[in-house]
Parts: C-alpha cells; structure tokens; sequence
C-alpha cells in the first residue's frame, strides 16, 4: 500500500534555486577546502596560504556549478531520484576537468591526465558528499513537519454530528432495534475510519463505503430532508487515496446545504474517471448563512492541503457558487486525482 | 405552585424526529413521577409558534439550531405570549451557547438527554419566566428571520423578507409589507444594527430595504431636509431621503447595482 512514508523516505534532489541551499553549498564547499588546507600546511600561517591558493581554484568552479545547478533544476526535477544524484555529481567532476583544461589554455597549469582525473574526483565526491548531506538533512527535517501537519489536518468529527446521531439511534432502540443495532455498527466503522493511520492511503472503494455508511446515519437523523445521488462513471475502485478525503466534504455539504433547510435538499456526488485523472464532484443546495459559510471554507482549506500534502501539485481543489435558472443556489466542490496509485 | 402535581404540559421542538421521540419515551419513562403529557410537537420555532397561538403548555423544550426559526429565536417571540411557557433548551453541542446559558442561568439539557436530568429540570423550571428578552437577544445566532407583532391579543410573526420599510412614528415603528402595515414594538436604531446588512437608514425616521428602492426623484414639496426621494418596487409610497444621509444612499446603491 502506497504511503505518504514511504514516499519522503524517498528523498529528492534539493532545491538548487533556495537561497538556504545555495548558501549550504558555499559554505559546505569552503569548510571542505579549509579542511584540506589543515590537513596539507605545517603552521597556520601555511594553512591560510594553502586556502588562498586553493580558493582560486574552488570559489569559480564552485559558483559555475551553483549557477548551473540552478538554470538546471527544472530539468533535474523530472528525473527519478538516484538518476538525478548521478547526473549532479558527474556535472561537477565534467566542470571541474574543464576548469582545469580552461587554465591549462591560459598557461596557469601544467595539465595532463592525472590532474585531470584529480580535480574530477575531487569535486564529484564533494558534490556527493554535500549530496549527501541534503538527503540526511531533509530525512530528518520532513517526514516529522509534514506528520505533524497531517495529524494537525486531519478531520475530525463534528461533535455535533456525534451526539445527535448518538441521540437518535437511543430513541430508535425501542421502536426498531434493527436499525437501533446498523446504526451504531456504522458508527463504530466511521470512528474506525477516523482513528486510523493518515498518513496510509486507502482504496477509494473503501472511502465510497464510509461515505454511505456516514450518510445512512445521517439521514436517520434527517429522514425525508436528507436526498443523496450518487453516480459512479467508470471509478478505479482500487485506486488508493488520502483517507478522509471525500467524507468531510459531505459532511460539510450536510451540514451546510440540508440541515439548514426544512424542505428536502439534494446531495449529489459524482465520481468519474476520465483519462489519468479521478474526477469528484460534490454538490448541495445553498443557504444564505454567512457564519455557516465559514467554517465551510476552513474544512475545505484544510482538505485542499491534505491534498497537496499527497500529491504536490497533480490534485487540484476547486470550489463555487453557481446560481440555477429558479434562482437558488447550489454550492460545487470538484477534486481532480491522478489515476497512478492504481494496484493491479 | 401546588404541591398535589397537576398534570405539566409540554410542547416539543426540535426538526429531528428520532429526537422528538426520544424526548417523548423519556417524557413516558418519567410519568410516575411527574405526571404530564405533551400537548404539541413542532419542526421548528415557526410552527412551535403556530401550535402556541391555540394552546398553552407549561414547558417548551427546544433544540437550538433548527431550520427556518432556531431554538433562540422562538424563546424571543414566544416570551411575549400573553402566557409564556418555560423553555428548557435541548442541545447536542453548541459550545458558545453553552456557556451563555451557564452564565445567564438559563435552564438547558444536552443530548442525548437522560431522564433523571430532565426530570430535574422540569422540576426545577415549571412557573418559571422563560429568560429575559435582552438575554435571548444577546444569544442569538444571527439576526432574527421574523419580528412579532401583538395585535389583538394575538402574536403575529412577520418574515424580514417579506418587510418593505421601517418608519418611526412617535411612538411605535411600523413595519410595511407588501400588503399592510404592522405596529412593533422596537426601536428604529435596533432594528437598523439588527438589519444594517439589508436595509439602509434614508431618513431619521426611515429605515428601507436596500433591494426594493429601484429608483429616486426629486422631492415636489418644498422640503428643505428631504430633497429626494425614493420609489420602492413594491409600494406606491415615496419615502423621504434626508440631506445628510443622501450620499450615502446614492453610492452604497450604486454599489450594489455594480
């Protein structure tokens, strides 16, 4: 099962355009050749030398690669992980055997094979290591950011909905224990759902189950009011999700666009596969509350990071207003996934 | 109060059924006890209201967010009944409210409700006043839908959208719709913090729809203060803009009309 773990465990190339990045790399690089200048002077005076010395080499060979790396970064950003990592070192081995053929042209070095083979290895193992370097660094940093985000982010029942459900299925035990009995195993499956794991994904099958189970409770509570359409064009069952990612948008449209109106009110959710990417549509009828409209943008502000957090910038999360030709207003959320966590 | 337990009536209100009948089987469960019987249910304050204008009860116990006229709303109106019932309020979760009643004193349970709470609360609430009305105004989850007026006796609810104009007469504001006029007993200045979002103040004592004025004309008399008037849609009258506030009136709809 795809997760959102095992995917920062991963670690990408670093951002070769962040100003914190690039200052890491100057520093890291001077660090390394004073390390070196240590290591081969006898005194410090001859350490301070040595530095000098080196620095003519380092600093224009350091700078072209940084400004390289950063013209480069779109590009590097495509390739797969260890493809990029090689890609990066062996750029700084090739540029510095140029440099070091660009000073044998102007008559500073003596050049030959070996000092080529020399500076190449020399700065392709301090582009490894400083690789290196990033790749600790972020492993360490992210997975704890972005847990604490998801845990921050991720939904929680409204208490609200809680004790009036719980409510309900007490009036229901004498007069239908049948129902009385659903009711609460529906309940124990959506607490289930929402003390699960966030960061694992989950068949959108599975999330489609809870939304009816959670909608089944609801319209205990709201009987005639509550209308629910689904329509399911073509949907990759197996395709795996951020859990919650569809149950508290309905919610929110119960909430928001039923429980405020006394006539029934129509929920619709459309879900359809169309080409590489999963499109949902949720909808419900509008009513003018300023207050409830609120809380209705934070949810969805919050589902629209969840989103981020699992798939960058392949989700999107759109949301409006529309006006019907009778003058009422509906309120529209659309998500669009991509298609790929599909198992076979 | 007599100690021989009359019969209590109560009223029901709440828009989720399974609630209402909750609210019943506990009423039931509690009979042996407290003898009483519930006379009336309704699906929201609106229709609460409706089933007071023929009878009294003792006891309302009301839920608080309901479509239509919430819990709060209803208390306000139906505290100006001849004979108010008591008003327990029932709610799941409202954090806020909660805590506005712990401080005002006001009577609540929370569901799920159990009996021996509710049995302390009726016990505790019956002959009681239902909650002051500046109290319940200062509870409300927004502006109120419908404003009442007492006329003969009887509580009429007027809804705000159906209201045209606001006028302050020397003693009363009377409110105008479409078809008549009513006497409230309320103050233009309340009515215009309560209501600022739909309706404009054109004169001292004036306060009209915004969407129903669809144009201006100049004033034929000869009035120093009020040069302009409005035409409203609805109504053949043309109510007065005083000087001060035309400005005002003219960019704000002009605003609106974008």
């Amino acid at each position: 099962m795809r997760s959102i773990k095992q995917n920062l465990a991963a670690q990408p190339l670093p951002d070769f355009r962040n100003a914190g990045v690039i200052l890491r790399i100057l520093l890291g690089v001077n660090l390394l050749a004073l390390a070196a200048a240590l290591v081969q002077g006898q005194g410090v005076d001859e350490c301070v030398q040595r530095y000098m010395e080196m620095a003519v080499w380092v600093q224009p060979l350091l700078l072209a690669n940084v400004a390289l790396l950063a013209s480069l970064d779109g590009a590097l950003r495509h390739l797969a992980v260890w493809p990029g990592r090689l890609l990066v070192v062996l750029l700084a081995a090739a540029s510095a055997a140029f440099f070091v053929e660009l000073w044998v042209a102007a008559g500073f070095d003596a050049g030959g094979a070996q000092r080529l083979l020399r500076a190449g290895l020399l700065a392709g193992g301090t582009a490894a290591a400083l690789l290196w370097y990033f790749a600790q660094r972020s492993s360490v940093l992210s997975p704890a950011l972005v847990e604490a985000r998801l845990q921050a982010l991720s939904a929680r029942i409204r208490p609200h909905f809680l004790f009036n459900s719980l409510n309900a299925v007490l009036a229901l035990i004498r007069v239908d224990r049948q129902r009385a009995e659903t009711a609460l195993e529906e309940l124990a499956e959506l607490f289930r759902a929402l003390m699960r794991d966030h960061r694992e994904m989950v068949p959108l099958a599975d999330e489609i189950a809870l939304c009816r189970q959670y909608l089944d409770l609801e319209s205990l509570r709201l009987g005639e009011r509550l209308r629910v359409e689904w329509e399911l064009r073509d949907v990759p069952e197996r395709l795996n999700v951020p859990p919650l990612m569809m149950q508290p948008l309905i919610e929110n449209a119960v909430y928001h666009g039923i429980e405020p109106g006394s006539k029934p009110g129509t929920i619709r959710i459309r879900l359809a596969r169309q080409s590489d990417e999963l499109h949902i549509e949720l909808v419900n009828p509008c009513h003018a509350e300023g207050d409830h409209q609120r809380g209705n943008r934070m949810a969805l502000e919050n589902i629209g990071e969840r989103l981020s957090l699992y798939y960058d910038l392949e989700a999107r999360l759109e949301t409006g207003e529309v006006v019907l030709a009778d003058g009422s207003r509906e309120y529209r959320v659309h998500i669009v996934l991509p298609c790929r966590g599909e198992r076979a | 109060m007599s100690n021989a337990s009359p019969l209590l009536t109560l009223l029901i209100v709440d828009d989720e059924v399974p609630a209402r009948l909750r609210l019943r089987e506990l009423l039931a469960d509690l009979a042996g006890d407290l003898p009483n019987q519930v006379l009336a249910e309704a699906a929201d304050g609106l229709a609460a209201l409706a089933a007071l204008s023929h009878r009294r009860v003792d006891v309302a116990l009301v839920d608080i967010r309901m479509p239509t006229m919430d819990g709060i709303e209803f208390a306000r109106h139906s505290s100006q009944l001849v004979d108010p019932p008591a008003i327990i309020f029932v709610t799941a979760f409202d954090a806020y409210a909660i805590q506005a009643f712990e401080l005002n004193a006001i009577d609540y349970l929370l569901k799920p409700v159990r009996a021996a709470r509710l049995l302390a609360a009726l016990h505790k609430v019956v002959g009681r006043r239902p909650p002051a009305p500046d109290v319940l105004a200062s509870l409300s989850l927004g502006a109120r839908r419908h404003l009442a007026c007492h006329e003969r006796g009887r509580l009429l609810l007027i809804p705000l959208a159906d209201i045209v104009y606001f006028r302050a007469d020397l003693k009363y504001v009377a409110a105008r719709t479409r078809e008549r006029e009513y006497l409230l007993d309320e103050s233009l200045s309340h009515l215009e913090d309560e209501f600022g979002e739909c309706f404009i103040r054109l004169h001292r004592s004036v306060l009209a729809a915004k969407e129903t004025i669809c144009g201006f004309q100049r004033n034929a008399l000869d009035d120093s203060d009020a040069q302009w008037q409005a035409i409203l849609r609805d109504v053949p009258e043309r109510l007065p803009i005083s000087r001060r506030q035309w400005p005002l009136v003219k960019s704000l709809l002009r605003a609106a009309r974008g």
